[in-house]
């Protein structure tokens, strides 16, 4: 066992005592879903080649936690969207978002995803954060597979510092509301 | 007998008669003009003559010239090809601005169909008699016909992206 390589995360800050260990409920929640998050990704161009070479072997998304690509929205914690959405693509976006479970994410990967891009031309959504609320966005055209890893550690750091009561708080029902998502 | 510029020219003289006129040759292609009423008898006729054999439509799309007069604002453009001899050419038919239609030809060539239904999409042309007139690529809740030359290039919705660092005036013209 010495000799073994595999890395832990750290506990969070808490009492350590004679077989106990005390800590709160929303840390180690946070803890465990920062580092088993479950993307779903919705690729529909250029960038989406840059995240094949994110979850692949050289640059192994996996070892964040994010082993498991969902293809269902029902199964995905963190919807990463990837590439210009046109606006007859938007209420899809919208659908696959409320198909989701909370707790759910977001991230923009890409300048199309975040404002359009150099897209900005009557058949392209000027930003996806238009019909969905976004978590982390990704600059770059496209963004090497080094900055969609970064944006993904951001939510990590977002999702083990959020309350696990999120969804119940009324900044959050009004932001959804502000989207009109039931 | 490989089939020549003129013999279609002559053949069509023939049948049509000034319907059918500025016939030129545009690079390496026979082009010419057709009277609008005239346009799904010529494509047929050049489809099923023995000697013209035009058996494929490659392109069907429109051009708008705002700067015409009212009758020639829009011209529907066609590209046949002749598969036996490899001979393409290509067809236009000046159509008015206030009501662009013209007879459609999906029931002649069916790969017309989705042609003639992006070239009402994106210019508003109506095909008389089309089995299924609507839009095809854009969304089904747009009003406006993106090609016309009046239609702005730069979507309005934009919120974040200040006209002054992309050198561009107020109205993006
Ligand atoms: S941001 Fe650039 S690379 Fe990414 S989808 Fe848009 S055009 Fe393609």
């Amino acid at each position: 066992m010495s000799n073994s390589n595999i890395n832990m995360v750290e506990p969070p800050e808490g009492v350590v005592g004679e077989g106990f260990f005390a800590t709160k409920l929303n840390d180690v929640v946070g803890l465990a879903r920062a580092n088993s998050l479950w993307p779903l990704p919705f690729a529909t161009s250029c960038c989406g080649i840059e995240f094949m070479a994110t979850m692949a072997s050289h640059y192994d998304l996996a070892r964040f936690g994010s082993e498991r690509v969902s293809f269902s929205p029902r199964q995905a914690d963190m919807l990463m969207v990837m590439g210009t959405i046109s606006k007859k693509m938007a209420p899809i976006l919208r659908q696959v978002y409320e198909q989701m479970a909370e707790p759910r994410w977001v991230i923009a990967v890409g300048a199309c995803a975040s404002s359009g891009g150099i897209f900005d031309t009557y058949s392209v959504l000027q930003g996806i954060d238009k019909v969905i609320p976004v978590d982390v966005y990704v600059p770059g055209c496209p963004p090497r597979p080094e900055q969609i890893v970064d944006g993904v550690m951001k939510l990590q750091e977002i999702v083990k510092n959020e309350s696990v009561r999120r969804r119940n708080s009324p900044e959050y029902q009004e932001l959804l509301a502000s989207y009109n998502i039931k | 007998m490989a089939l020549d510029t003129t013999q279609i020219q002559d053949k069509l003289t023939e049948t049509f008669g000034s319907a059918v006129f500025q016939y030129q040759q545009e690079k390496d292609i026979f082009s010419f003009e057709v009277n609008a009423d005239k346009i799904t008898a010529v494509i047929l006729f050049l489809k099923n003559d023995e000697t013209t054999r035009f058996n494929f439509l490659t392109d069907l799309c429109a051009i708008h010239y705002p700067e015409n007069e009212a009758d020639r604002q829009f011209a529907v453009v066609y590209h046949l090809h002749n598969w036996y001899e490899n001979i393409r050419i290509k067809i236009k038919v000046y159509i008015n601005g206030e009501t662009p239609e013209i007879k459609t030809v999906s029931s002649i060539f069916l790969s017309a169909n989705w042609m003639e239904r992006e070239t009402y999409d994106f210019y508003g042309i109506n095909f008389i008699g089309h089995p299924q007139l609507k839009r095809i690529l854009n969304m089904d809740e747009m009003v406006s016909f993106p090609m016309r030359k009046e239609f702005p290039m730069e979507d309005g919705g934009r919120t974040d992206k200040d006209d002054r660092f992309f050198g561009r005036t107020i109205d993006n013209c």
